[in-house]
């Protein structure tokens, strides 16, 4: 995995975050293509700012739920920067 | 029925352009401005394709600059949600244009490059081009529009794979995409001039992956290997009515650009029917969806759910049956079509270009 716990990430720039009514399911959208989420990719996705850093996320959202979940979240963002969606 | 909803809404606004590239994905009898349906017509199926589902557009042509209502259909399709982008040529895309589609919330603009060399650049694109679209890319970063190039690969631009790679990353574009010829419509006509030798196309494979490591994180490169160079056939479009409408310029809907070519296949119009009735009851686009109509190799093949049988606009264009597996699997029995025209790659490069000539029916 490229991703660590150190490590940055931010959203491709020319992807966004939206919500499809049809689906009525969070979106990541960008050229060409899309992503629908779960509330947990949006959960994660919605945190990425381009100042936290993985370990960051996965305590605020550890937090919320109540459990370390340092591992989903450093996998989930791995596959979206093999997708080059993070960077 | 089917369960699944389209994801893309491919609108061809125009077949009117200043180019006149060999390659062009428009359909060989091009419609003119007089066939094309209104701005309100658009604007209605953009909303109908947002309720279905669809969450992107492409806003493509023919160059699609040429209609005055652009901006408003830009600005209608972001008020929807919807994550729009310009397919162009970059010809006519001014700064006070420009300015008017960032306004209207458009975010992505997809120009198109022919050749990292000007005269071989303008050869293919048939006209002078190459100072205005430069012009073009430079406003479209300086707004800070998401930025795309398009470069369609052939025998007479794959050696310089390298070059082109180049000369978008020192443009700044976001993307590139290198995508191979197809072989429809006015790519097939020029097919014996486009076709690479199997040796530029090995070469040009490693560059673009050599590269795809080295821009990764600052330009995004897509390059998909040309379908007559694999075993077996790609789903196209994802697979029949499954993900895309294409409405071209009259408002005619398909499943796939090419399918204007198809015999006995009715296209629906958007004047006529909803966009729901469309993508859900039409026979249009019932016609490939799911297995029955399929022959063997391809009903008993375990790849079926993946390819769908491959391109039906290649299998008639190249078998005359539009229910043949496309000849490109090596399990078809019409794959010595296939291997027969990579093997015609000899042809002068003198193209046959894309232009408003009514073609006898049946050509």
């Amino acid at each position: 995995m490229s991703l660590t716990a150190d490590s940055i990430p931010r959203l491709w720039r020319l992807a966004r975050l939206d919500y499809d009514p049809a689906r009525q399911r969070p979106v990541l959208l960008y050229p060409e293509g899309a992503v629908l989420l779960n509330d947990t990719g949006k959960a994660i996705l919605e945190l990425v700012d381009g100042c936290r850093s993985v370990a960051d996320i996965a305590a605020i959202l550890g937090e919320r739920y109540g459990t370390d979940v340092s591992a989903d979240v450093t996998e989930y963002l791995s596959r979206l920067e093999t997708r080059e969606l993070i960077q | 029925m089917t369960s699944e909803r389209p994801t893309t809404l491919l609108a061809e606004l125009t077949h009117r352009c200043p180019l006149h590239c060999p390659y062009c994905s428009n359909p060989l009898d091009l419609l003119r401005a007089d066939r094309e349906i209104s701005t309100d017509d658009w604007k209605r199926t953009i909303s109908q394709a947002r309720e279905l589902g669809v969450l992107q557009l492409g806003l493509s042509g023919g160059e699609p600059l040429i209609r005055k209502d652009l901006e408003e259909l830009a600005a209608h399709a972001r008020r929807l949600g919807l994550y729009s982008t310009l397919v162009t040529s970059g010809l006519g895309l001014t700064r006070k244009r420009a300015e008017a589609l960032k306004e209207a919330g458009l975010e992505h603009i997809q120009i198109s490059v022919q050749d990292s060399d000007t005269t071989s650049a303008e050869r293919i694109a048939g006209t002078s081009s190459v100072k205005q679209k430069r012009a073009a890319i430079a406003i479209v970063r300086e707004l800070g529009f998401a930025f795309s190039i398009n470069v369609v690969l052939h025998r007479g631009n794959l050696d310089r794979i390298g070059e082109i790679i180049d000369l978008a990353a020192s443009l700044g574009a976001d993307r590139l995409e290198l995508a191979n010829t197809q072989y429809y419509g006015w790519g097939l006509k020029n097919r014996a001039t486009l076709m690479p030798t199997r040796e530029q196309v090995t070469r040009a494979k490693g560059i673009a992956e050599e590269a795809m490591r080295r821009h990764k994180g600052r330009m995004q490169i897509i390059f998909v290997l040309p379908d007559y160079f694999e075993d077996r056939p790609k789903a196209c479009y994802g697979g029949w009515g499954r993900f895309y409408i294409v409405v071209g310029p009259d408002g005619s809907a398909l499943p796939c650009h090419g399918a204007y070519a198809l015999p006995n296949l009715t296209l629906p119009n958007v004047r006529d029917h909803s966009i729901d009735w469309i993508w859900h009851e039409s026979p249009a686009f019932q016609a490939f969806r799911g297995n029955a109509w399929m022959k063997e190799p391809c009903v008993s093949c375990p790849m079926q759910a993946a390819t769908f049988a491959g391109c039906r606009c290649q299998a008639l264009a190249l078998t005359g049956d539009a229910t043949n597996p496309d000849p490109v699997c090596t399990l078809s029995p019409h794959r010595h079509l296939i291997d027969e025209a990579v093997a015609d790659n000899a042809a002068p490069l003198t193209y046959e270009y894309r232009d408003f000539v009514i073609e006898p029916q049946g050509a």
